[in-house]
């Protein structure tokens, strides 16, 4: 018999049991769909925390200073003034630290800007040249501060984008911070970050010209930003960052480092392992789901064969031989499996559509698990039709025959 | 003649060594083509026993069954459905029709499983043959039971066989309809097919030429008109 004639015959009769054929595949199909959408809702957020982490900088390191001490209480960390200008310049040393692409000390403290008569508090950041890379920013207007700028201690300021909308300034605006006048030189591109602090309200000074107005002069710095060349060489340039701050700070143990330094990657990997462990968790709900619907596939073709038996025995009398009998029921468990397959992939891409707009949920769906949900579900119609259909070519003829 | 049906000491044993049934017992029996022969007995007689066999549905304990110049007594299940396929059609008592299937359909059965092209032709051929070219698009629900069994028969007929083997054909059926049954199967017969019925229908057996009688799995009698 020609696998045309199995599948018309196949057909024939599951159109012959139309509810029963739809219900059996509704196991699949819901199983297919909720594999896709789940694969897709974890993919979405994957990549929203990773793009976010990443774009405060995947080869960033932060070097904070050690808690201080006071009679062998600590005090927690950021409390003591162990960095200085001087370990900044250190590390924008070449030679030393190879691997340090950008270094960028910074200051911080909270001003009030006034433009005209417009007024706006926010963050003001005295940093120096290395500060854009180290942040992974850009300046979308004008110019960021140059090193002769911080060498001469000018008195100029970079603007985040809200913060410049909201002083209603530009390139060329004269904004006065604490009483002191600056010109603006540039602004910075919109960050698009909804992170915890708005990385678009800033105002960016040169850190020497900070250190002079609103810090009396201090040359301590509150901390130093520094990028690696490469999210590749992170590691190195981690170690050649404590090994010069080490030496510098002429401490033998690592252990009584009076710093330290932390990473953006270790923050992206963790928030990676736990989206990804969610989405394996949610795909294998799905998973289950679409065995669930395959042990259903299963139940209903030895319902089929049961009640089938005379059916069986007349095929057989008439000349069907075992594996006729064997390719037909496969057949109808495999064109169950694949029209559920198909359906819930459909219902999958739709559900991909929808529910971003209903619920607000970002859904990625990509090739690969909706060819995986495919695969699996006609392999659960071959594995799960299988056993059924190897009890219908097994009947025997008369045995068949006999039953009413 | 040639000899179309053979069988030498055939026996068939059901069950286990503790609780044997011996359905048939050393049953010999020949048929030549183009003979129709009635085999009789009650129930329990063994007569179902020997459809099986002669049908090549069941395979016998011991002795030997030549079909057609083969001894099928050891076939593979395989080879038996083609045996049956290709040269046995079979018209059962309860019609076997598969209720889903138009009438033609039904009688393409057995083309589908043989192969081939013009299978539509060839069953609406069959049907006509039995009266019945007016009904190709009915289900056997919309038929009469008389109706039905000579849609089974046309399904007997399709393949143009050896040997066609009817089962209590006129068990289910009132006496009209026994009569357009009956009277089909002996047109068959006059058209030079080979037919074995089993009955336990005096009426039937009296049409025949030749009747086998069987009781408690052996030949018992034998009579020729």
């Amino acid at each position: 018999m020609s696998w045309y004639s199995i599948l018309a015959t196949g057909m024939r009769s599951l159109l012959g049991h139309r509810l029963r054929s739809i219900l059996t595949t509704l196991g699949i199909l819901f199983g297919v769909a909720a594999v896709i959408c789940t694969v897709g809702i974890g993919e979405a957020s994957a990549a929203s925390v990773t793009s976010r982490i990443a774009s405060l900088g995947t080869n960033l390191l932060t070097v904070t200073p050690g808690a201080a001490t006071s009679s062998g209480v600590s005090q927690g960390a950021g409390t003591s003034g162990t960095l200085t200008m001087s370990d900044a310049e250190g590390l924008a040393d070449r030679s030393d630290a190879p691997d340090i692409q950008a270094v960028a000390p910074v200051v911080e403290g909270s001003e009030t800007l006034i433009n005209g008569s417009t007024n706006w508090s926010t963050t003001v950041t005295g940093s120096g040249p290395g500060w854009l890379l180290a942040s992974a920013r850009t300046v979308s207007e004008g110019s960021f501060i140059t090193a002769h700028d911080v060498s001469t201690q000018a008195h100029v300021a970079v603007l985040g984008s809200e913060t410049a909308s909201e002083l209603d300034a530009g390139v060329g605006s004269n904004v006065t911070v604490d009483g002191v006048p600056f010109q603006v030189v540039g602004v910075l591109t919109s960050s698009g970050s909804t992170g915890f602090t708005d990385e678009d309200d800033l105002a960016v000074v040169p850190i020497t010209t900070a250190q002079d107005d609103f810090f009396g002069g201090s040359e301590t710095v509150e901390r130093i930003l520094l990028s690696a060349s490469s999210p590749a060489t992170l590691g190195s340039a981690y170690e050649e960052a404590n090994d010069l701050l080490l030496q510098t700070h002429h401490i033998a143990s690592p252990a009584d480092a009076d710093f330290q330094i932390t990473s953006q990657s270790s923050v992206l990997s963790t928030a990676q392992a736990v989206t990804q462990t969610l989405t394996a968790l949610l795909a294998s709900v799905a998973a289950i789901a679409l065995l669930v619907g395959g042990i259903g596939v299963m139940n209903i073709m030895l319902v089929s064969v049961t009640e089938r038996t005379s059916e069986i025995g007349l095929r057989k009398a008439v000349g069907a031989t075992p594996s006729d009998l064997f390719r037909q029921f496969v057949a109808e468990a495999a064109v169950l499996t694949l029209a559920g397959g198909l359906l819930g992939v459909a219902i999958g891409l739709l559900a991909g559509l929808v529910i971003p707009r209903l619920f607000g949920i970002a859904i990625d769906i990509t090739a690969l698990p909706v060819a995986i949900a495919l695969a699996v579900s006609i392999a659960v119609g071959l594995v799960f039709g299988v056993y059924p259909a190897s009890r219908a070519a097994r009947l025997a003829p008369i045995e068949a025959l006999r039953t009413e | 003649m040639a000899e179309l049906i053979q069988l030498e000491k055939v026996s068939k044993t059901y069950g286990r060594a503790d609780a044997e049934v011996q359905a048939v017992k050393d049953v010999s029996l020949s048929v030549e083509e183009g003979e129709l022969v009635a085999v009789t007995g009650a129930s329990g007689s063994g007569k179902s026993t020997l459809m099986h066999i002669l049908g090549c549905l069941d395979v016998p304990t011991s002795g030997t069954y030549t079909f057609a110049g083969e001894d099928v007594s050891e076939f593979s299940e395989a080879r038996l459905a083609q045996v049956r396929n290709r040269r046995i059609g079979f018209v059962f008592q309860q019609f076997h029709l598969l209720p889903r299937l138009s009438a033609w359909r039904n009688v393409e059965l057995p083309l589908l499983y043989a192969g081939g092209r013009g299978r539509r032709e060839r069953a609406l051929g069959a049907l006509e043959q039995v009266g019945l070219a007016n009904r190709v698009e009915h289900r056997p629900n919309e038929l009469s039971g008389g109706q039905q069994q000579r849609v089974a028969i046309a399904r007997a007929l399709v393949t143009e066989p050896d040997l066609i083997l009817a089962d209590e054909p006129t068990g289910n059926l009132d006496s009209t309809s026994s009569r357009e049954v009956l009277d089909l199967l002996l047109r068959l017969h006059g058209d030079g097919h080979t037919v074995v019925v089993i009955t336990h229908d005096p009426d039937v057996a009296r049409v025949t030429r030749r009747e086998v009688q069987m009781r408690d799995g052996e030949i018992v009698a034998e009579r020729k008109r």
